[in-house]
């Protein structure tokens, strides 16, 4: 093979000739779906969070009631297939769960982007309140009992002593359960949420070419984790408490 | 308002003085009893009932089944259609297993280049989204190929088991390497001075140890990997989720969407909840108590 066939064999334009960079339309489409994507994730991950933090707390409460309840639902959303929690909420209660609209037609009241991050909250959520609740554990007795000694109040020993320490503890698992997350958004093309994987595949079903856009969709994701993972192991290297770990 | 003193733990010269006073048996604010927990899931079921009962009232005609009984007519189609879930996932186990743990002995090969390849592989594999690699299979592998010059097809099926075998190998190879990290240098050198090689000191004394430490993560993943099948009815197999979705829409009704989701979400959970619950008491009684 002489140097010209090597070189466009490498086609060095390559990039240029991406149906998402050059044709414009599928610029925009392919832009508002990473867009999307991004949006799902980042709301998911806060609320799922927001889960998280408030179940872990209620699985600490006196009520037994409360814990059963909790631990019911963690059971139950880590058992399940997130496809067919997606499926239950917007099929099943988002068909119930409809208000009369301006032209007196049935009009749903949370829109399937509503759903999908409802449900994807939910699903990370169950799996946080586990995380959080271990990383609570792992917080050694003695730590709370010398705040104790030093006049702390319940409330004052979880939020300054407990619970800087269990983040600490617990932010491996939780990047591993969020890049997860993240992963886990592609679902919402199984209820029509433009996301990128729905983009892509009206891109390759209209322009056939579906190698090319699946390779572009395989690198978007990969990007979009990496920069979560970067951002992760960021902020852990700046939680770090000197003299624990290596 | 009174105080109690926690009961002091039996050690001698454990002083109860030293421990630290909690108030108990305060009474509850008027505001607490109101505005609690209780009443606010209470006013939540209040509003949901109050919002669905009329999506279910107008269905109500003369003569219609009951829908315990449209749940028993369905369940021989369902239980096949997740008895065919079953197949895929174990399929799937298999070939990402046996694919993972090759390429989780690369990873820690003494080869600096193969190491670096079968760590990208894992890492790309492990970090892509599981629905786009079994779009990737289900339209980038042919319905037919030609073998010995014969037409052998392909069903859509087997390249999902392909689909979701890549995850699971990624993931697989993850535990391998670190089970075999995690194994003390010693055994490679004990093993060493016995005159094995390394293949052998591989397969005769490394890898059996590593058994009992990647038992429970491959559980788990088991358990993951069977909550990923739904999503092949997305790329067009003919699974549980499709043949309810077929179900629903012979039926037809709108009160039967919630209570046939909830059933089928219950033979997942029946199904991956004793797994689970056995990873947990594998991990439990594996792991070193300190």
């Amino acid at each position: 093979m002489d140097s010209t066939s090597l070189i466009e064999w490498l086609r060095p334009d390559w990039f240029f000739d991406l149906a998402v960079v050059s044709d414009e339309y599928n610029r925009g489409r392919y832009l508002a779906g990473l867009w999307m994507t991004i949006q799902l994730s980042v709301i998911s991950i806060v609320l799922s969070l927001i889960v998280g933090a408030v179940g872990a707390a209620a699985q600490g409460a006196q009520s037994r009631t409360l814990r059963a309840l909790v631990g019911f639902f963690v059971a139950f959303f880590r058992n399940t297939p997130p496809l067919v929690q997606l499926y239950f909420f917007y099929f099943a209660i988002g068909t119930v769960l409809q208000i009369t609209g301006d032209n007196g037609r049935p009009v749903p009241l949370v829109s399937n982007f509503g759903w999908a991050i409802i449900s994807l909250s939910l699903f990370a959520g169950a799996l946080n309140v586990e995380i959080f609740r271990a990383g609570i554990e792992a917080v050694p007795k003695s730590t709370v009992e010398a705040a104790e000694a030093l006049g702390y109040k319940r409330l004052q020993i979880y939020k300054d002593i407990v619970l800087p320490l269990a983040v600490r503890i617990s932010l491996p698992a939780l990047g591993t359960n969020l890049v997860n997350l993240v992963k886990t958004t592609t679902l919402a093309y199984a209820i029509a949420v433009p996301e990128l994987l729905y983009v892509a595949a009206q891109i390759w079903s209209e322009d056939l070419n579906v190698q090319e856009m699946m390779n572009v969709l395989l690198l978007s994701y990969v990007a979009i984790v990496g920069v979560l993972v970067w951002v992760l192991h960021h902020w852990e290297k700046k939680l770090r408490i000197p003299g624990y770990g290596r | 308002m009174q105080f109690s003193v926690k009961q002091p733990a039996p050690v001698k010269g454990h002083l109860p003085v030293l421990l630290p006073m909690r108030s108990t048996g305060e009474a509850m604010p008027l505001t607490d009893k109101v505005f609690n927990l209780w009443t606010a899931a209470l006013l939540f079921l209040a509003c949901a009932a109050a919002l669905v009962t009329p999506a279910l009232a107008q269905q109500d005609g003369e003569g219609q089944r009951t829908i315990l009984d449209i749940l028993i007519e369905w369940t021989p189609t369902i239980g096949s259609g997740f008895a065919f879930n079953v197949l895929i996932s174990v399929c799937s186990m298999a070939v990402g297993t046996v694919l993972g743990v090759g390429l989780g002995i690369l990873q820690v090969s003494p080869l600096r280049i193969v190491r670096q390849i079968s760590w990208v592989i894992t890492q790309f594999f492990r970090n892509s989204p599981w629905l786009v690699l079994l779009f990737y299979c289900i339209l980038l592998i042919p319905f037919q190929i030609e073998l010995f010059g014969t037409e052998v097809p392909f069903p859509g099926w087997i390249k999902a088991v392909l689909g979701l075998s890549l995850p699971v190998m990624a993931y697989m190879s993850e535990y391998v390497r670190g089970a075999i990290m995690s194994i003390p240098v010693g055994q490679w050198e004990s093993a060493e001075s016995l005159g094995f090689n390394r293949a052998q000191t591989m397969r005769e004394i490394i890898l059996p140890q590593t058994v009992k430490r990647i038992l429970p993560s491959w559980m788990n993943l088991y358990a993951v990997l069977t909550m990923a099948t739904p999503l092949v009815s997305i790329v067009g197999v003919n699974d549980v989720m499709a043949l309810t979705r077929a179900a629903l829409s012979a039926e037809g009704r709108v009160d039967l969407l919630i209570p046939m989701y909830l059933y089928i979400l219950c033979w997942f959970f029946i199904y991956c909840y004793p797994i689970s619950a056995l990873t947990r008491r594998l991990e439990r009684k594996f792991s070193v108590q300190l």
